[in-house]
Parts: structure tokens; sequence; C-alpha cells
């Protein structure tokens, strides 16, 4: 891994909102690289912003919504000091972005095909027919008969209006995939399929995929690596099998904890006491502490940094130097 | 939450015993619920709920397993009284809900069987305190109490759910409230007004993974120490498991299979439930266990016609399944299954 030079390097990455009530710090300097090829998954709860992490990565902040530090680069270029043009030149190419939801995303007034087609026009200067090619291409690679171009969204099922999304990201086979929970508003069956599609079309193309989702477990199968955010701030970043077997900050193992199996015996869970915290005010210290079982009167007053722990990054007392 | 802390899982906590007799609150037969698409001079028909049979015992907790658009739903809003059946009768405690017309017969029912909607953020009036909407449940459904107590009552009531202090609780508007609160709030509504049956629609899919098991436990509690009965919808099938007695299967309005959740889920007998089970993502399953090439796209409702609505998507699908629509039948105690290919088990 450290030999490898990252694709992608965040920063001490730090973003926020101006509100009526004051400036609300969703992003507080998160920093994480990403190597080519590599799955990186980035969970946590609504509120924690792992949304505006992406965003911020991608260039997609809403304009009350501003990066007050840090840096974001791809292949070594800054990639928040670009200017429009530049980045038009990179978007699709070198990173593309999968919404949340296909439904918003895509226009409703224009065929799936000719959404393709408008694409690849804007960043290339191709023939249509080669377009039009290219286009039933990438639908049969995302398991979609290329009939469908002529479709419209309306017309296909939110898992196939979720994988036109991916074979549109994919046009221009980017390095990075940046992907905001694709699959959340999909049947657990259609979840499934669709994920062990995303894997697959990784194996085949190579690009690195940032996928962040609000359930752990969708990822636990996916991910290389797992980081796992709480208030603004990266909690833990680890090996995802690592972090499923030894979970260090109390919030991930919380977390983890509140999922009810479906096989093995049952047990009373409790999820976790209380709920996140309101960004516009932040508890001091840990921001974790007022849920934790394993505070510490010193937590209350003073944050922790992240620490190294074997692989793994915790921000948490209990690995302190002092501790 | 304390309350439930005993060794039990939650499902067993407080549940009868298996012996006894299990007085059913209610009782659908045949119940069916088309509605009308397409064109004035072409009706078609989506076909959301079909011939549904399903018992709701006492202090029993059903969970209504399916994914969207497989008409679970409208099988609650059908309990509900909020739709009328196409065909097919709902019975609360023997007596059949069409005979209810007087105001007061439904409005009475209303009180007993409420209902929790799956999203908090749009099912409380952001323009109320919380006070109102437990003040006009208590104020229409519990006539017994005197208008002076009913601030007491609405106390109790946000106590019981685990909003305290609840004098605090009853003050505040939706928007100062969490997710978590709100739902809490939606079920207190739905206790003022003394209820045998809640019919809870999704009500933990809106709510943050680590806020969820707390309503769930909640729902437990409640049957545990009022002994209210609980119709729990949703696409969950994990957190059917982990809080309901029985499980239903619904497949594009088709009751699937059905039984004790333990026994469904260790012994799967239809297709789709296989199906189902092997799509929920499991941290703890090894990570080699990669099955299920199955797109997931769901069936055709719309006149759907005869036959079994998965066998489109069904590995074992025969020439039958074409031609006749499959009944439920019992393939191990106590658990049935709507397939025609699936086979009983010989012992236990």
């Amino acid at each position: 891994m450290i030999s490898v030079k990252p694709l992608l390097e965040v920063e001490d990455l730090t973003v926020e909102y101006a509100t009526d009530a004051g400036p609300v710090r969703a992003v507080d300097h998160v920093s994480l690289d990403l190597t080519p090829g590599e799955f990186v998954g980035i969970v946590g709860e609504s509120g924690c912003g792992k949304s505006t992490l992406l965003f911020a990565i991608a260039r997609l902040l809403s304009p009350s919504c501003d990066v007050v530090g840090g840096s974001v680069r791809l292949h070594g270029r800054d990639l928040l000091g670009m200017d429009e043009e530049a980045l038009r030149e990179i978007r699709w190419r070198d990173y593309s972005v999968v919404m949340q939801s296909a439904m918003n995303a895509l226009n409703p007034v224009l065929t799936v095909g000719a959404q393709l087609e408008d694409t690849i026009a804007a960043h290339e200067s191709m023939p249509a027919r080669s377009a039009q090619e290219r286009s039933a291409s990438l639908l049969r690679l995302v398991g979609i008969d290329p009939l469908h171009l002529k479709s419209y969204p309306h017309q296909l099922s939110g898992g196939m209006r979720q994988r036109a999304m991916i074979a549109m990201a994919l046009i221009f086979t980017p390095d990075l995939v940046i992907m905001d929970e694709p699959t959340s508003a999909l049947d657990v069956v259609a979840q499934r399929s669709l994920m062990l599609e995303i894997k697959e079309l990784q194996r085949q193309i190579g690009f690195a995929a940032l996928f962040v989702t609000h359930d752990m477990s969708l990822v636990s199968h996916f991910s290389d690596r797992l980081a796992v955010m709480y208030a603004g701030q990266i909690v833990e970043l680890g090996d995802t099998r690592e972090l499923f077997r030894d979970p260090k900050h109390p919030y991930t193992s919380a977390l983890m904890a509140s999922f009810p199996s479906i096989t093995g015996p049952k047990e009373v869970l409790q999820g976790i006491p209380g709920s996140p915290p309101d960004l516009l005010h932040p508890p001091a210290g840990c921001r974790f502490h007022p849920r934790c079982p394993l505070v510490e009167p010193r937590f209350r007053i003073e944050e922790p940094p992240l620490t190294t722990v074997g692989n793994t990054l915790v921000r948490c007392h209990r690995y302190g130097r002092d501790h | 939450m304390a309350a439930i802390i005993d060794r039990a899982a939650p499902s067993e906590a407080g549940a009868q015993p298996k012996s006894a007799t299990l007085t059913s609150v209610i009782e659908t037969s045949g119940l069916t619920k088309h509605f009308r698409v397409g064109g004035l001079f072409a009706p078609r028909f989506l076909h959301a709920a079909d011939d549904i049979d399903l018992s709701i015992a006492q202090r029993q907790i059903v969970a209504l397993v399916g994914e969207s658009g497989s008409g679970k739903s409208t099988v609650a809003r059908l309990l509900a009284l909020i739709y009328r059946p196409t065909r097919g009768e709902v019975r609360f405690k023997g007596r059949p809900l069409s005979s209810l017309r007087a105001r007061r017969d439904v409005l009475d029912y209303r009180g007993r069987v409420p209902m929790v909607f799956q999203d908090p953020y749009s099912s409380l009036n952001p323009v109320y305190r919380v006070s109102h909407g437990i003040m006009r449940a208590l104020k229409l459904h519990r006539p017994d109490l005197r208008p002076g107590d009913r601030r007491a009552e609405a106390e109790r009531v946000l106590e019981s759910v685990g909003l305290t202090p609840p004098g605090r609780f009853l003050a505040k508007y939706p928007h100062e409230l969490s997710g978590g609160q709100r739902q809490r709030i939606g079920f207190a509504q739905a206790l003022a007004s003394s209820p045998e049956l809640i019919l809870a629609d999704e009500p933990v899919s809106m709510l943050d993974v680590s806020v969820r098991i707390g309503v769930l436990n909640l729902m437990a509690q409640l049957r545990a120490e009022r002994g209210i009965s609980i119709l729990y919808i949703t696409h969950d099938i994990a957190s059917a498991r982990y809080v309901a007695d029985r499980l239903l299967v619904m497949y594009a309005g088709h009751v699937v299979e059905s039984g004790p959740s333990e026994d469904v889920l260790a012994h799967p007998k239809h297709p789709y439930t296989q199906l189902l089970l092997s799509a929920v993502p499991d941290p703890r399953a090894p990570v080699s266990s990669m099955p299920s090439a199955d797109v997931g796209e769901p069936p055709r409702v719309v006149d759907p016609g005869e036959g079994c609505r998965f066998r489109g998507r069904c590995p074992y699908a025969i020439e039958l399944c074409s031609q006749v629509t499959p009944r439920l039948r019992e393939l191990r105690p106590d658990h049935t299954a709507a397939c025609h290919v699936a086979t009983a088990d010989q012992a236990g």
C-alpha cells in the first residue's frame, strides 16, 4: 500500500455550511488516500458528513457550502483550485459520480440512449453511429438489453435505472468512480445484484471506487478499506475485514452491534443510546462521548487525535499515547 | 428499555406459551385489493393484494415481509380501513369490518387498531406541539377519561415509549425532535387510544441504524407489558426475525410463505424466501459466500393472470407454475408455502 502512488489524496479537508445560526462544520479535517483500483467504503449515520465529503471531493458542493481548508488531489493535480473549464476536461474522464437517486439524476423527458449520447458528445467528438454503438455496449456491460436505449427512465425499474447511471459513469472508463448510496433505494435482492455487478465491473475495468453508505454490512464483502465517520470526523479507518473482526472505536462496535442478524442465536441488541449530535453545537472533547459506554471524565474535555493502531487509524482516547 | 432486558430475545419475551389456544385479534379471509389503472375504455387492474389469509393473535407480533410493490402496505391499509377491499373480509374479534357502518363504530375500531407510519418527518403536523396529537387521540378514543385526567394519561403514555421527562416532551414541536423520538411519538399517539393491535408500516426504515433497535425493542416491550398485538411491516427480514413471532413473506400481492419466524429462517421453503435470505448482507458470513445472479426485477402485477408470480425468476419453475396459481400448503408443522415444487419435510 505504501509503495503505490495514490490516485486520490484528500488532506485535512474541512467543509462548512453557512446557516442562519452560524457555520456548521460538516466535514472536519478528513484525510483519506485511494490507490488505483481500490474500493473504499465510507459509512456513517445521516448527518455525519459522508455525502458532503463526497460532494466536496467531486466539486459538487452547493453554494451555501464551502471548503474552508485542506486539499484534494487526483493524479497529483489539485482539484479544488481547478477552474470550471479544467474541471470539464477531467469530469467523466478521470472521475465520475453515481448519485443516490437515479430517478432524480436521469432526465425524465429524454431516452436513456439520448442521455448517454449527450454525455459522450459533450466530452468527445465522435460520429453519431459510434456514439450509439458505444452506448449499446455500455448498457450490455451493465446487464441491460440495448433495446432500452429507446426507453425513458420511468419505463425502467429502479435497479435498471441505477445500472444505467453506472453505465453512464463508465463511458470514458474513469480511474475513480464516486458513489453516493447507489443502492439505498433498491430492494435487498436488487441491491445484492447491483453490488456484485459493481464489483465485477471494477475487476474488468480497474477503476477505484469511493462508496458512501449508511449500511456497513452492505460493503462488508465488497470494500477493501472502510472509513467510519461520526459528526464530521473519521473515527476509524482500516482494512474492512479487520474492522469487522476487531472494531476499535466504540462507535464502530456499537454500530455493528445495531444490526440484527438472520443467522446465529438471537440476542437482545441495544443500539446506541441518544442520537447523533447537532453539528451547530458539537460536543466538546470526543464527539462520541455523550453516547459512549466507555467514557471517562477527561474524554469530555480533550479532543482525541487519530492514532495508529496496527494498520488502523482510530480517533479514541483509549488508544492515545498516555493511556 | 430496561423492562425487556431479561435473557430472552424480544420476540420471546412476553410471548404466549405455545400450547395455549391463541385467540385471534384480527383475521382476514381471501382479502383482495385491485386498483384500476389505464384508460377509460380499456381498464386494467393492478393486483396489489390477492387472497390474503392472515391471522394475528393476542400478544403476537406478526411481520409482513416483502420488497417494495409486493402489497404489504396495501394489506396494512386494508386493515386500517383506509382502503375498502375488492373482495374478501377482515374480522376484528369475530366481527366483520364490512358491518361497521356507524361513524362511532369506525372511530372505535380505529382507536383499537391504530397505525404507525413509515416517515416520522411527514406524519407529524409541524405546527402543533407533541401534546396535540396525543391529547386528540385521548379525547376521541378514550371516553372513559375525564378531561382533567387527560394530561396525566398523556404523560404516562409518553413515559411508556421512553420519552422522559414527559412534561417537557409534550411541549415540544416535531422539529425539535430526532427521527427516533418522532417515531416514538407515533407510537405514543397509537398507545393513547389504548389499542389492541398496532399496524406498524415500516416504522424503522427511515431511522438511523443506531436508533432502529430502540424502536424495535419498544415494540417488543409494548407487547410484553401491555399485551398489544403488532403487525410489523418491513422489507428487512433480519429485523422481522428480531422482533416477530411469525413471518409472512409477500411477493407480488401473494403471501408465498408463512410460519414461525425461526422456522421460516432456518427452513425457507419458497424459492423467493430463499432468494431473499441469500441477498441479505451479513458481515458475519464468510467472504466467499456470494451467491445469487438474480437481477432482482419486480414482477408484473397488472392483470397478472393465472400462475405463480415468481415463476419468471424461479430457478425451479416447471410447466405447472405458469398454469396454476399455487396455494399455501403446510410443508412443515405450522409452516406453509405457496409453491408447486417445494416439498414437505418428512419429520420435524
